[in-house]
Order: C-alpha cells, then structure tokens, then sequence
C-alpha cells in the first residue's frame, strides 16, 4: 500500500448511465471473426478464475476442478491454461496441492465472503490463514453496509489493512456492485479500493442475483483508467459471475481494449471470474478449428 | 378671446425615451378637413438602427421575465389605456374615425391587451410538448421569443394597429419596432406614452412614425433583426421583403394580413406563435429498477 | 496508452457485411407516376461508391422538362390523394414503413456503398429511422385536426423536395412522410452523389400501390433542383442542405407565395463543464463530431471546455479516437466511413491546411488510410478560438476544434456567437445549470448530456441562419398543412 498512501482520494466524477449504455452498445455492436476470434477465445481462457464457492464445496471436488483447470480439453493440449483456481480458505492446501508446478494460481476468497458481514480481526485472521495455506491470490469483499452507511474511511482503511494482510499475496477488492446501488457509487466503490491499494477490482461475489455486467465493468474500468492517467500505475479487473458465453466474453475483451488499451489484455490485468464460461469457450474453439456446432457431451464437466 | 389650447408634440419613442428623428425631418398627415394633424417625425433608418440597438439590448431581460410578470405588464397596458380612453377616442376621430368607430376601437384595442396578456403563461402549454422518443431520454420541445421583431402596420385603425401587431410579439418574450401607419400615426405615438407608464421596459417595445416604404429596405436587410411582420398591402414590398429577408434568414410573416383587425377571428395565438421558435431538448433518463434487468 | 503496449493484440479481423441479395440496377431513370420513364435529353450521370470510386449505377439527370413532367403528374394525384380518406393515407405510410423494415439490409448496405457511411450507422440509425418515420408520420394523417386546436387544416398541394446526401433515405423519409400524411403529393430530388435508396424506395413506393403520381422522382444535379424550385405550379419547397443555397431559394421564390421550410447549416457549441460525467461527455463529443464522418449539420463541431479539466478531456479524446477504426463502409467495426465525395474532401482537405496555417495544434490517430476512395483521418485541433475560420465556418466533416471557457456567461456568448442556431450541447451534472444552459443556447435542438440523438416524435430544425421550420414530431406538421 505504500505507493498509494499519500494519494488523498479524489472526489468520484459522476457516471451518466445512458451514456454507458450508448457505449456499451458501441462495444457490443463490434464484430469479433477469424482469427481475432481465435485469438480472443483462447485469451478468455487464460483469464479465466475457474470457481467453486459452495458450502458443499469437499476435497475430491476441488481436486476434480483442478483436473479441469490443467487439462480443460483433451483433445487440444496446446490450449493456454486459466490463470487460477478460486476457492474457500478452508480448501487453498488442497487447490495449491493440485496445482504445484503447473504455474497456475490458487485465489482464495477470504474477509468472511460473500457477506464480510464480521469484524476485522476476523477478516483479518481468515487472508492470513488463506495466505499461509498458500493461496497467490486473495479476493476479499469490501463491507457493503459500512459502504452503505457513508462510512468510507472504515472501508478504506479495512481495504488497506487486508492488503497488509495479504504481503505478497495480490489483492483482489470484491465490490458486490450489485448490492451497493446506481453506477455512481459503483465508481466511488473503485475509486476507494484502487486507492487503498487494490491489485485489482472485481465486481461481485457471484451469490447475489446481480453479477457483472457491461456497464458495470466499464465504470470500473473507467475508475481504473483514471488511476492510471494520474499515477502510471496499472490496477486489474475482474468481473465476475454471469459471464457464461464465449460471445459475451469476448465482448469484455473488446471493452478492455478500448477503455485501457492492449497493456490489460493480458492475465496479469484481467480476470473472468467464472465457473462454465470455459465449456463455451471451448466449443466455440471447437467450432472454429472443425467447422461444425457442439455437443456438450464432448466436453468434461468438473 | 378664449384660450389658447396647448398642441401636443409627438416624438419617436425609441429604448424608453422620446427623441426626435435623428434626422430632423418631418411630415404633416392631414385630417379629413386637410388640415395638418400635426408635425410627425419621418423617422431615418438611423432611427430604426437605433431602435434596433434597443430592442436587442432589451431582448435578455424580457424575454428572461417570468410569463406570469409579462402577462401582468400586458395587463396594465390595458388598464392604462382604459384610463386615457377619452384622449385616444379623440384623437381617433382626429384621424378620421366615427364617434361609434372610434369608441369601438378603443374597445377592441383594450381588450386585445388583455387578451395576449392571457396568453402569456399559456401559450406554451397549448403549443409545446413532451415528445415520446424511442429511447431513455426526457424530450420537450417548447417555444422561445425569436429575438427583435418588426412590425409594419396597416394604414387603417391608428390605434388597433400597433396594438395588435405589438401584444401577441412581447407576449413571448420578444421585443418589436412598429412603424405606424403613416396616415394614421398619432395614435402610436400616444399608445407609446400610455407604454411608457405601464412597466414596460425600455427598449421592448419602439415606435416609429414615417414611410414604411422607406424604411422597409432597411428592416429587411438588417443583420441584427430576427422577424418581420408584414401587415401592409403592397404586393411588390412585401415580394421584396422576401428577397431582402434572405440575407439573415429572418422570419418574415404576413399572417392575419388576410383578416381585418376587427374580425372576430383575428385573436388567435397561432400569431403570437408565428413569431417564436420551437426548441427540442434532450437529457439521458436512468433505467435503474426496471423488472429484472440489472443496469 | 499503457506502458510496454504490444502493438497487434487483439486487432479486429475484417467483418465485411455481405453485398448478396442486394440488387442494383445498372440504370435508374426518373420516377413519375409510379413508371420508370427515361430522361427527355437522355442524360445519365454515374453513381460511384465514395469508398472505391466504382461505379453503382447510371442516374437519370432531369432537365426542366423532365420536372414538368413530374410536376404535372403530382398536381393530377393531387386531389384524389387529398381526398382519400385520411385513414387510408395513413396505411399506405405504414404499408411503406414495413416495406423498409423488411428490407432493411438491402437499404443499409446500398446507403453505405452509395453514400460511405459505415454500415454500423447506416444499418442501426439511418433505415430503422426512416421506417419509423413512416410509421410515426402514418398515424398523423387521420389525426391532422388534433394537432393545431381551433384551425382548419388542410394540405398545400405540390411540395417540392430537395434533399442532401449525408442522409439520403432518412431525408427522404423526413420529407415525404409529413407531405404526405397531411395529403400533399410530392416530386423529391435526391442529391446527386447518393440517389439510389430513393429510387429503392421508388421499388418500395411501387410495391406498396401508391397511387400514381403522388410520389414522384427525379434525379440530377443543382438545375434539375433549380427547375423544382422555381416550377410554377409547385405550392411548397422542402430543403435541407447549405445555408447558401438555401437563401438562394429565398430568393427565388420571393413574391410566387410558395411556402418554404430550409433545413440549413450549422456549426454547433459542444459545452463541457468540469462537473460533468466526463468519460461519458468524452464519448458524446466523439460521436457529436464523428459521427457520419462529421457530415452532420448538427454535428458538434465547436467544442468548448472549460478550462480546468481541457487536459483531461483532450487526453481521453485522443485516446478515443485511436480506437476508432477507419476503413470499408461495410466492415461492421467500421467506425469512421469514407468522405461522401471528392469534392467534399477537397472542401475538408482545404479547411485542414487553413487550420494548420492559423497556427491550430493538429492531431489525427495513426491510421491506415485505403489507397482508393476518399478518406479523411478524424481530426482535433486544439488552441482554437472564435476568431479562427475553422471555427466559424461549417467544415461538414469529421474536423473538431477545441476551445476553452473559464465561466458560464463567457461560454454562453461565445457559444452562441454564429450565424447558426441547428444544436448544441451541454455536459454538466447540475440540473439547474442544464436547464439554465439549454435555455439560453440559441438553437433548435439542444442535447444536455447526450448528443446526436433523432426521433420521429422529436422536432428537428433550426434557429438563425440555420433555417426555419421543423421536421418531425407535433411541429413538423405545420410545414406541409395551410391552417385557417
């Protein structure tokens, strides 16, 4: 957090959401065929947080979910890999057991996800023992209630507490934009976390109804672009949950391209956080190497 | 020998104020017996450039008034015109009118004061709209003053003539340069007096006495006019009028030119719309809270 | 933008709409009573695709003659068309409004290779506004008496239509949707570089079974339009295009009692203040200026920022303008089409140098201009004022100057020191500041934190020297109706 501690947290600018909407329209209105489609499918995957957040998450599951992540389709081992695996604190030395050598990252939410409705010591000791367990990656959610409450130097400073918690582990701040209200405080949302020292910005838990969105994510990547015009710093984003077609995945890629430019295409600056995106994307590659539609049955599901 | 009966001197009245004609000159209409009436100013184009320079000056603030306070000065007008209704009746009959005819102008003049001041804070509703566009946007369209109008007056109806070309102008908000007629001219001026006590600002409302024809090239080709109301009867200057009104693209309108001042169909506000402009706006509307879908 | 950028990740393929099932005939001749009819002298012009200098297509070019002609066969539709049930002038506007729907592809891909614009704005503005227009304007003519309380209403006769190529199909639904809703009949003159959607809704026109004669037309150049304009025995003039000609026609029709709406110039003020939702301001400004390769008349070409925030707002202006992609009409990510014409390019060409020469700061992104064709890169001049040429002159292209204000009074008068009075644009986040702001903007159509938007319902037209008159909506409906 020590780059970020003596920025003093600008005012949010307001976000006017019809404008969003017409960019987004333009976003999706582009035409995504050939080989960018190749290129961009196989991006998707190398972005992917492959998850699994369930109370009825056990060991065997997450080992199977590991077996998916480093061999998402047989028949095409030349594929990239996704960038972690997303699970509870409780199954990080599982996840991290699996995946050893494999060069992908075991992302551990914490911070008594989804609600973080605890106190911070709490919150606290639960990234330390995520961190311990091994886990690269901590995705963390911000207290919506304080947030709602107005308290935002509570969640400032519970951010910049989770990221001193984190040491080397990078921090993900998890929004739950869908709970916070109106794209406005969606953008005040970011700007709080990137300046508490956010590694990246996500949208959402993926427990609430409202998941990411297009305009959701180009708020936030706005606030992330500003950061950058001020600071040269680079922060990342992740959307997440509801992301479950190639095409709509795709669509994210174009957003991020045109809002931050090539620098965040790449796994280090962008994450799809999702479960069955990578089946999609997988036919769709599928569908692009051998011309014909797919059958789900030709793809495993872990 | 009895008294000797004091003649009243009727001046310009340009930006509030009462000037003579810049350029010294005058005319002498003359009565039915071909007496002269008196000695009118035959004002310049200077005199009109003047004007316009007031009227423009004065376009801000007026048009920038609430409707409800124009409707009220409207309405003064009438008040004081009521007042002096004696002097206006005689001076009528001066200038060639009947007693009867005379009474009913005056009438008529009052009542049309009235009438546009209605229409001030009303005219908008009747004549704007909220447009239903296919998208999130709020649109409304709504009618504004244009700016500077002049109006030329027909020859008949001293009185009724300026009156009617000058309340439905001011009511939204613009602000005019009538020319009288020029064989009937001493009522404008005395209407500009009866003006000039009734809180209308200075320079919404300018009077000029002299030949429209003269002057007309000069209206026309103005840069710094917005509209013309033509309610003369010669073809050829109103053809030209057209032509010269191309320079600027200002409004040019003969409407009611069709109608005598009398009719009972003259009121309209479709006259007072003739000299507005409709303007459109625009602003993006937040879907938030729409069944189910999110942002 | 960022550090370490790899040029050449993720660059959009060619996603070219295709050109089957589109027909273009190789020669159109003049359209009157509803037959194709050869033109008196037998001239015909080319029509080339502005993005490969191809030719399209052979045009009829109308003389005096050939307008009478057209003249003629609209004043005998005319009263039968007038006195047709209103009802059953409204479905015939429906008729024509489905027609376009469903041939919607068809029209968007000849509009984006007859006129240039990209086929994201041609397939997702231009045709759907003309249908709708139809649609809106049909429902209009059996409800004429509603719209002008205590007024008779009844239609003018002949109107004589002029229409410009930066929108060809949408102008002529603009036109002949009101004329004939309210029962005139109609001769329209589409511009002469972008003719061939109106002779594809002639094919429309037909298969609808509009009566003959009530739309006619006819195509050529300035004196096929001259011929219109000072036919006798046409009762209404209906243009859009330069403010030139437009007074032009004034001129002409001085004295005959023709009854004329111009649609004119513009040289619109886009206002940007420091409190507004700046990345979505950013986003209105490009598509405000670049939209349609700035051959928009209310395009908002004098962009005024104000001063605090100028480095931001030009700082995400360039890098906004590096995503836009300039090339085929029809590629579907085309952003930025080619220039309408020749000519037209030179004009724009002229206006670059003449900025460049005042001493403007110019940037254009780095592009790959086509080789064939006529293209123009979007550009920015920053360091302008109101003294400049390109400041005051309609450039009708994609050229933006940048100009800064300190306060509100300051921006108001320099805003609305022009000649025109099409549009303008407020960005702020203050509503009373909007409101106070769209107010005293001495203009037609004022966007506040949006720009570039149409409807059917919504009036469009000018202040000013940007003519007089309004199309669409409640109020587009006096030009085409006499009221006593």
């Amino acid at each position: 957090m020590d780059k970020h501690k003596f920025l003093e947290l600008p005012k949010s600018p307001p976000v006017d959401q019809v404008g969003v909407g017409d960019r987004i329209n333009r976003v999706q209105s582009r035409s995504i065929k050939k080989s960018t489609k190749m290129e961009g499918l196989e991006m998707v995957l190398s972005m992917i947080d492959l998850t699994t957040l369930e109370g009825q998450d056990t060991v065997n599951k997450v080992r199977q979910l590991c077996a998916k992540a480093k061999r998402l389709h047989e028949p095409y081992p030349d594929l990239p890999a996704v960038a972690a695996v997303c699970v509870y604190p409780s199954m990080v030395a599982v996840a991290k057991k699996e995946l050893k050598n494999t060069g992908i990252n075991v992302a551990s939410v914490a911070t008594a996800f989804p609600s973080g409705q605890t106190l911070l010591d709490i919150k606290l000791d639960d990234v330390r023992f995520a961190v311990d367990s091994g886990a690269d990656e901590i995705d963390m959610v911000i207290s919506r209630g304080k947030f709602l409450q107005g308290e935002y130097n509570y969640v400032f400073d519970e951010i910049a507490a989770v990221k001193e918690a984190c040491n080397k582990a990078r921090l993900k701040v998890i929004l739950e934009t869908g709970e916070i209200g109106n794209l406005d405080s969606i953008r005040k949302a970011s700007d709080i976390a990137i300046y508490a020292g956010a590694d990246f910005i996500k949208t959402s838990t993926g427990k609430i109804g409202k998941a990411a969105t297009l305009p959701v994510t180009c708020v936030m990547l706005e606030a992330i672009r500003d950061y950058y015009f001020k600071t040269g710093t680079q922060v990342g984003m992740k959307p997440a949950g509801g992301i479950s077609n190639a095409k709509l995945a795709l669509q994210y890629l174009v957003l991020v391209k045109e809002t931050l430019g090539d620098a965040w295409l790449d796994k280090q600056w962008f994450r799809f956080g999702a479960s069955s995106l990578a089946n999609d994307v997988l036919k769709q590659i599928a569908k692009q190497k051998s011309g014909s539609y797919q059958s789900g049955d030709y793809f495993s599901i872990d | 020998m009895g008294r000797l009966k004091v003649l009243k001197t009727y001046k310009l009245y340009i930006g509030g104020a009462f000037p003579r004609t810049e350029s010294g000159r005058y005319y002498q209409p003359k009565a039915e017996d071909e007496k002269p009436m008196a000695n009118m100013c035959l004002a310049s184009r200077k005199d009109f450039r003047n004007s316009v320079v007031a009227a423009r000056k004065a376009v801000a603030g007026w048009s920038g008034r609430t409707a409800y306070n124009r409707s009220q000065i409207l309405y003064r007008i009438a008040e004081m015109l009521e007042n002096n209704r004696a002097h206006f009746e005689e001076e009528l009959i001066l200038q060639g009118s009947s007693k009867e005819e005379a009474t009913a102008e005056v009438d008529a003049s009052i009542d049309r004061w009235v009438y546009y001041a209605g229409w001030c804070d009303k005219y908008t509703q009747i004549f704007g709209s909220v447009n239903p566009v296919a998208s999130s946007h709020f649109n409304f369209s709504t009618l504004e003053a244009m700016g500077v109008v002049a109006g030329i007056c027909p020859e008949d109806h001293a009185l009724l003539g300026p009156t009617s070309i000058l309340a439905p102008i001011i009511a939204s908000g613009n602000t005019a340069i009538v020319v009288a007629s020029k064989s009937r001219p001493l009522s404008s001026i005395s209407l500009a007096e009866v003006l000039n006590n009734s809180d209308v600002p200075g320079g919404v409302i300018n009077i000029l006495t002299g030949d429209a024809q003269e002057l007309l090239p000069h209206i026309g080709a103005h840069m710094d006019v917005n509209a013309v109301w033509y309610l003369g009867n010669d073809a050829a200057a109103w053809k030209q009028l057209q032509v010269d009104a191309a320079g600027n693209l200002k409004r040019i309108s003969d409407i009611n030119s069709d109608k005598g001042l009398m009719d009972a169909g003259w009121e309209t506000p479709y006259v007072l719309k003739a000299f507005t402009e409709v303007k459109t706006t625009w602003h993006p509307i937040e879907v938030i809270g729409a069944s189910g879908s999110g942002y | 933008m960022a550090k370490d950028n790899k040029k050449g990740i993720f660059e959009y393929s060619a996603a070219p709409e295709s050109t089957g099932h589109i027909s273009i005939k190789e020669q159109y001749d003049l359209f009157i009573n509803n037959q194709w009819v050869k033109p008196q002298q037998g001239k015909y012009f080319d029509s080339i695709n502005p993005s490969n200098e191809n030719k399209l297509a052979s045009v009829a070019r109308a003389n005096d003659k050939d307008v009478d002609k057209a003249v003629k066969a609209a004043r005998k539709a005319f009263p039968t068309w007038a006195k047709l049930p209103a009802k059953e002038r409204g479905k015939y506007l429906y008729r024509i409004a489905r027609i376009i729907q469903e041939k919607s592809r068809e029209f968007a891909v000849i509009e984006s290779m007859d006129g240039g614009k990209p086929i994201r704005e041609s397939r997702d503005v231009d045709i759907p506004l003309a249908a709708a227009h139809f649609f809106y304007l049909g429902g209009w003519a059996d409800k004429l008496e509603y719209a002008f309380p205590g007024q008779n209403v009844e239609p003018l006769g002949v109107a004589g239509q002029i229409i410009p190529w930066n929108f060809p199909l949408l102008m002529a639904a603009w036109k002949l949707a009101p004329a004939l809703a309210c029962g005139n009949t109609v001769v329209l003159k589409p511009a002469e570089t972008t003719s061939l959607t109106a002779l594809k809704l002639a094919e429309v026109i037909q298969e609808a079974e509009l009566p003959e004669g009530v739309v006619n037309i006819v195509t050529g150049e300035g004196d096929t339009g001259a011929a219109l304009v000072n036919h006798p025995d046409v009762n209404k003039i209906a243009f859009t295009g330069s403010t030139d000609v437009g007074k032009l026609i004034q001129r002409s029709i001085a004295g005959t009692g023709k009854k004329a709406t111009l649609e004119l110039g513009g040289k619109a003020a886009n206002i940007i203040f420091e409190d507004a939702a700046i990345n979505q301001a950013v986003e209105g400004i490009i598509n405000g200026i670049y939209f349609n390769q700035g051959h928009v008349c209310c395009a908002g070409s004098r962009l005024f920022v104000q001063e605090s925030v100028v480095d931001e707002v030009i700082l995400k202006l360039k890098q906004r303008m590096g995503n836009l992609v300039l090339g085929d009409p029809l590629d579907k990510n085309t952003d930025i089409g080619a220039i309408n014409s020749k000519g037209q390019l030179q004009t724009i060409k002229k206006y670059l140098e003449i900025g460049k020469k005042d001493g403007l700061e110019m940037f254009q992104p780095k592009l790959t201009i086509p080789k064939k064709g006529f293209w123009c890169a979007p550009t920015l001049f920053t360091g302008a004022a109101q003294s400049h040429q390109i400041v005051q002159e309609e450039i009708f292209g994609p050229v933006l100057a940048v100009q800064t204000f300190r306060t509100i009074e300051e921006v108001i008068q320099k805003a609305n020191n022009t000649p025109y009075g099409l549009s303008a644009g407020v960005w702020t986040d203050k509503g009373s500041k909007i409101f106070n702001l769209t107010s005293k903007m001495r203009a037609g159509v004022v966007w506040a934190n949006t720009y570039n938007k149409f409807d059917p319902t919504s009036p469009f037209g000018g202040y000013k020297e940007s003519g007089y008159g309004r199309e669409g909506g409640v109020h587009g409906l006096e030009a085409y109706l006499k009221l006593s």
